[in-house]
């Protein structure tokens, strides 16, 4: 059964370049060397030491936040899970900012609070995430309450994987969500794995059946093609902003590497690891790009001397006070909501409205 | 200036920052139509529709999970759990989410969750609970607990106005059975103890229904002067009147309504041993619930919850000592 599921449903949701400007298509895959690259830097960090606790990365799975992250608008609102960074990048966090990050910098989103992934830059609209990772749907599914409470055009998206399907608050939100008809997006990252477990010991159902029984949409994506992903997403949203209710994404991918770390997942069978290596993200959309003329090996150069740039600055960046470990546990002025944040897509950009 | 039960002052607190705050609404089980398990918003729907007074679907975690989320995009939420027993399924949500926001993120938190506590009418184990406590040890989460008609309104507005996740314990057993004069308008409460009744020989620290019965039990014990301080918030906890009481009065008695172990009166016995210490005259006691589940019938729930027996007789001990 894991096997079957594994498979992405063909043809339910194809790439298709109608909404995409070549700007857009290159975008996507600088998010997503971002992303990989950003990531490849923070693991010899961590081996080095510079990166305390443990470390987590989404290998395997950029196509899956670059590409919903792309079809969000400014005044969307996103729930950012431990995988997803390229969802960060694309809403304009700068990569000083995710390596001082991962370093517990002051200078880190959080200014140490928190570690790794453990983010949202609340002034581009995103919530960091908790650890108890379905917990993030009820949020989104709130803030998706108060769009159509508000009657405003609108919408907001989390991600959640395989082992989220099990917890309470998926069911809950999706039930909430499916009630109220609400603005939101879910995107089931389906990587295979949740920590150690398989399929098949997580769920007795394909998850995306779930949507149904909840009344709303779903449907399963290719999650290792960034272009597939935003156009489910777009389409999720536009049906969420004209009043359509949630859906359901599930986005069928692997989890090349462990957990986090520490982890040889040596419960991975390497048939299963080499298969899915042949559908790599980042490749694939280098070779679609790379048809279609252009310069793969600039743009390669290019993201790694901002990513040198940034791991300079932010290994030169201080730690944070300790003198300062028990200050903000309470707002102490006006609570000021989430900002908007940065939208990529040309259909969002400034360049396209004009 | 109003006489109105305590129930009456949540239900006009509630109804005066639905009609001040477009960003108000209220969510529950139960709440709309019904208007509450103990109706306290009897009606509102009538006034503010269903989008504002919600009917929630029966989830505890998923009703203070979507209040974060309307929150941090500018709404001002207030989550009634029908008993505070029940917010043991939306825990998760208030503590590691909402709790932690702030500190990690800057993000602030303002959502109000109502607490219907505790016990002395048959509520049995799941009916009855004074959670308060599980909420002074979790970082980021303010903790209020009115004993007066008057203070159940001010500190539910402060709590609505307030940045932060704020509990608001309601008891239960006070919502028909105090009356007091309550001032028109909106008036914010501070989260700070007040004197309930001043003395000199002996204080009992108190909030919520344990003030009533702290009064009641220390009205005249053979003349004494006997202080009642009403802590009426918990986080924050007022200190500095708690220390300035036990300067006066040198001997204290702490009561919870909550289980003994950890409860808040825990917290105020620390407090005056490490910071009050020279001024006592006398070993710090504390009457509390014992560590049980509340039972059901009336002779076994009366045999647990601190009774004004209970606190006159730990009174007379500490005097004489």
């Amino acid at each position: 059964m894991a096997t079957h599921m594994a498979e992405p449903a063909a043809g339910e949701t194809e790439a298709t370049t109608e909404n995409l400007t070549l700007e857009d298509q290159v975008w996507l895959l600088r998010a997503m060397l971002l992303m990989r690259g950003l990531e490849e830097r923070a693991m010899t960090l961590y081996r080095q030491g510079k990166v305390p606790g443990s470390f987590y990365d989404g290998f395997g799975q950029e196509a899956v936040s670059a590409g919903a992250a792309f079809a969000m608008a400014p005044e969307d609102r996103l729930c950012i899970l431990h995988r997803d960074l390229a969802a960060h990048i694309i809403r304009g966090v700068t990569p000083e900012r995710i390596l001082a990050q991962y370093m517990g910098r002051a200078a880190g989103i959080t200014a140490g609070r928190d570690g790794n992934v453990h983010f949202g830059d609340r002034n581009l609209g995103c919530v960091g995430m908790v650890s108890m990772l379905p917990d993030m749907m009820l949020i989104a599914t709130g803030m998706a309450m108060a769009f159509k409470l508000r009657g405003e055009r609108r919408c907001a998206l989390t991600w959640f994987g395989d082992g989220s399907t099990s917890r309470g608050d998926f069911h809950e939100a999706m039930n909430w969500a499916g009630v109220q008809k609400l603005p939101v997006v879910f995107v089931l990252e389906n990587n295979q794995y949740a920590y150690s477990t398989p399929l098949d010991k997580q769920f007795a159902v394909d998850p995306v059946e779930r949507a149904a029984a909840y009344g709303f949409a779903g449907v399963t994506v290719d999650g290792n093609d960034v272009e597939a992903m935003f156009e489910a997403t777009r389409a999720a949203r536009e049906r969420a902003i004209g009043g359509g209710g949630p859906t359901l994404i599930e986005a069928v991918t692997m989890r090349m590497h462990g957990h986090a770390a520490h982890d040889d997942m040596k419960y991975v069978p390497k048939e299963q690891v080499e298969e899915w290596r042949k559908r790599d993200p980042v490749d694939r959309q280098e070779k679609r790009l790379g048809d279609l003329g252009v310069d793969i090996e600039a743009l390669r150069a290019d993201v790694k001397a901002e990513i040198d740039a940034a791991a300079e600055t932010a290994l030169s960046s201080p730690m944070p006070d300790p003198a300062g470990a028990v200050d903000g546990v309470f707002c102490e002025g006006e609570a000021e909501p989430l900002g908007d944040g940065v939208a990529r897509w040309s259909g969002f950009s400034q360049k396209a409205v004009a | 200036m109003a006489t109105l039960t305590y129930l009456q002052a949540i239900s006009a607190g509630l109804r005066d920052e639905l009609r001040a705050d477009e960003r108000v609404l209220v969510m529950g089980e139960d709440i709309g139509v019904f208007g509450g398990a103990f109706k306290v918003t009897d009606g509102f729907i009538d006034e503010f529709g269903p989008d504002r007074v919600m009917d929630t679907p029966l989830a505890e975690s998923g009703i203070i999970g979507t209040a974060i989320g309307a929150a941090v995009v500018g709404m001002r939420p207030v989550c009634e759990m029908q008993f505070a027993d029940f917010i043991s399924c939306g825990f998760d949500q208030l503590v590691n989410v909402a709790g932690k926001m702030h500190y990690r993120q800057g993000l602030a938190v303002p959502i109000t969750v109502r607490l219907p506590s505790g016990g002395g009418f048959s509520g049995g184990p799941f009916h009855s609970q004074n959670p308060e406590a599980w909420f002074m040890h979790s970082p980021g989460i303010k903790v209020v607990a009115p004993s007066t008609a008057e203070d159940a309104k001010g500190l539910l507005h402060a709590a609505v106005r307030d940045p932060n996740p704020v509990c608001f314990m309601e008891h239960k057993h006070l919502y028909r059975r105090i009356k007091g004069d309550v001032p028109e308008g909106i008036f914010e409460t501070p989260m700070k103890a007040r004197v309930a009744r001043p003395g000199t020989d002996l204080v009992v620290i108190a909030y919520g229904a344990m003030v009533h019965t702290a009064l009641e039990a220390t009205e005249d014990i053979d003349g004494a002067s006997i202080e009642v301080l009403d802590l009426r918030s918990l986080v924050p906890l007022d200190e500095e009147a708690i220390l300035e009481s036990v300067a006066r009065c040198s001997k204290v008695i702490v009561v919870d309504e909550a289980n003994q172990m950890c409860a808040a009166g825990a917290q105020v016995a620390a407090l005056i041993a490490e910071k009050g210490f020279e001024d006592l005259d006398g070993p710090v006691v504390r009457v509390a619930t014992p560590d049980v589940p509340i039972p059901f019938s009336p002779p076994l729930e009366q045999a647990v919850l601190p009774s004004v027996e209970r606190v006159k007789e730990a009174c007379r001990d500490l005097l004489a000592y």
